[in-house]
């Protein structure tokens, strides 16, 4: 009769506030809708690994040890960077470059709203160590895959975390961005219209994108050849124009396979020894100033230009420049349609939004050059 | 965990290279799309 208390009996207040973290997960999840594909598996693996004695992760029982599903599939997945690499090929594969090709300087704008990321940097580095700190940066990128493998490759022990507030923020965007915009400009440099041109994109030149910019990527940055790489290849698959039902499978199956281990397997580092710290409060509030900075960046990057173009730039698009995509492209569309109902930025704020997709890579590369 | 005002300042720099670092592959990025672009269009 013992055995079956024995788990009951080893339940702590800290295994309860966990269970609580979980289930706050869920309900964001499934009730606000809030990146849902990814908070509700780890939501509810936080459940499951801070069960006392739970069999999902390996545990340490007299001498032996006991392995458990979830640590087997992070050491297969996780840990050598293999899930987030493989859903990356999902995601190049879901990106349409077409705007971005078709206007090709408001790439610009994707590297300028990557500041929020080293400013975090220094700021985190006053309370962590280098390789800490440069992990609880990288949430700035609003790209989880890029956190998943700076973190891992940095060796952070707040993955969990860091995961955690990468999510959280990518689909609070609508809510964090506003703010900073509106504080940033005038309702004058709101209402700037920008015409768009639409120009054709040669089936060639979208052949010929994602392998340059793996190589030029690859050549600056070495350590972004794998991300870089992997989203590229996604894209290639999807505009060479002859492989269409491996486009599907990676853009719909593979993506959506990964994304269910993704989840689930990150929650194996929310158990309550690593996650419940006062570090992991910090690291929260330091993912929220990556984000208030990059969309600043971007802001005040597009004011600085405006100060030397004769044709003003709205400088909302520069916000944009952040990876979380399709949200931050709306957002700053539906922003300037209250300012101006016929103002149309859309095509111009989702091609820097897709530039913010390669700048994140690129930006997560650099960190690694720099602190591997 | 440590509070150390000036890890801030000293790791400055970062954030200059790694400002000038995706300023300057984001620049020859766009420099060669837009030279693809011109082939494309050939």
């Amino acid at each position: 009769m013992e055995v079956l208390f024995e788990s009951l009996l080893l339940i702590r207040w800290q295994h309860i506030v966990m269970w609580i973290i979980g289930g706050v997960l869920i309900y964001l999840a499934i009730k606000k809708d809030m990146e849902p594909t990814l908070l509700l598996p780890i939501g509810f693996g936080a459940i499951l690994v801070n069960i006392p004695m739970s069999g999902a992760v390996t545990q340490q029982i007299g001498e032996k040890f006991e392995e458990g599903a979830l640590s087997v599939l992070f050491d297969a997945g996780i840990s050598n960077e293999l899930f987030p690499l493989i859903l990356f090929i999902g995601i190049g594969a879901m990106i349409d470059f077409g705007p971005l090709l078709a206007n090709p300087k408001l790439m610009i704008f994707g590297a300028a709203a990557q500041f929020g990321i080293f400013f975090t940097l220094c700021t985190a580095s006053m309370f962590f160590d280098i390789n800490d700190a440069a992990s609880i940066a990288i949430i700035g990128a609003a790209d989880g895959p890029t956190s998943i493998v700076v973190a891992q490759k940095l060796g952070s022990k707040y993955l969990g975390a860091i995961m955690v507030a990468a999510y959280s923020y990518m689909a609070l965007v609508p809510i964090i961005q506003p703010p900073v915009i509106k504080l940033l400009t005038t309702k004058k440099e709101r209402l700037i219209r920008m015409p768009y041109e639409q120009k054709e994109v040669s089936r060639l030149t979208k052949i010929l994108f994602p392998i340059v910019i793996t190589i030029i990527a690859g050549v600056f940055a070495p350590a972004s050849a794998s991300l870089v790489g992997f989203l590229m290849f996604g894209n290639l698959i999807r505009e060479c124009g002859v492989l269409n039902s491996l486009s599907e499978t990676a853009q719909k199956v593979l993506a959506n396979l990964v994304t269910i281990f993704l989840g689930i397997t990150i929650a194996s580092r929310m158990q309550a020894s690593e996650f419940l710290h006062p570090d992991t409060l910090l690291i929260l509030a330091l993912g929220l100033v990556a984000f208030i900075f990059d969309t600043a960046g971007g802001v005040i990057f597009a004011k600085i230009l405006n100060l030397f173009l004769k044709k003003k730039i709205n400088p909302m698009i520069g916000a944009a420049g952040i990876s979380a995509f399709p949200m931050s492209g709306r957002i700053v569309h539906k922003m300037g349609r209250e300012e101006d109902p016929d103002n149309f930025l859309l095509m111009h704020s989702i091609g820097v939004n897709v530039s913010g997709q390669i700048a994140s890579v690129i930006a997560g590369g650099l960190i690694l050059n720099f602190f591997m | 965990m440590n509070f150390n005002p000036s890890a801030f300042i000293s790791n400055l720099r970062y954030m200059g290279l790694g400002m000038l670092g995706i300023m300057i592959v984001i620049g020859i990025i766009i420099i060669v799309t837009v030279l693809l672009t011109k082939i494309g269009k050939k």
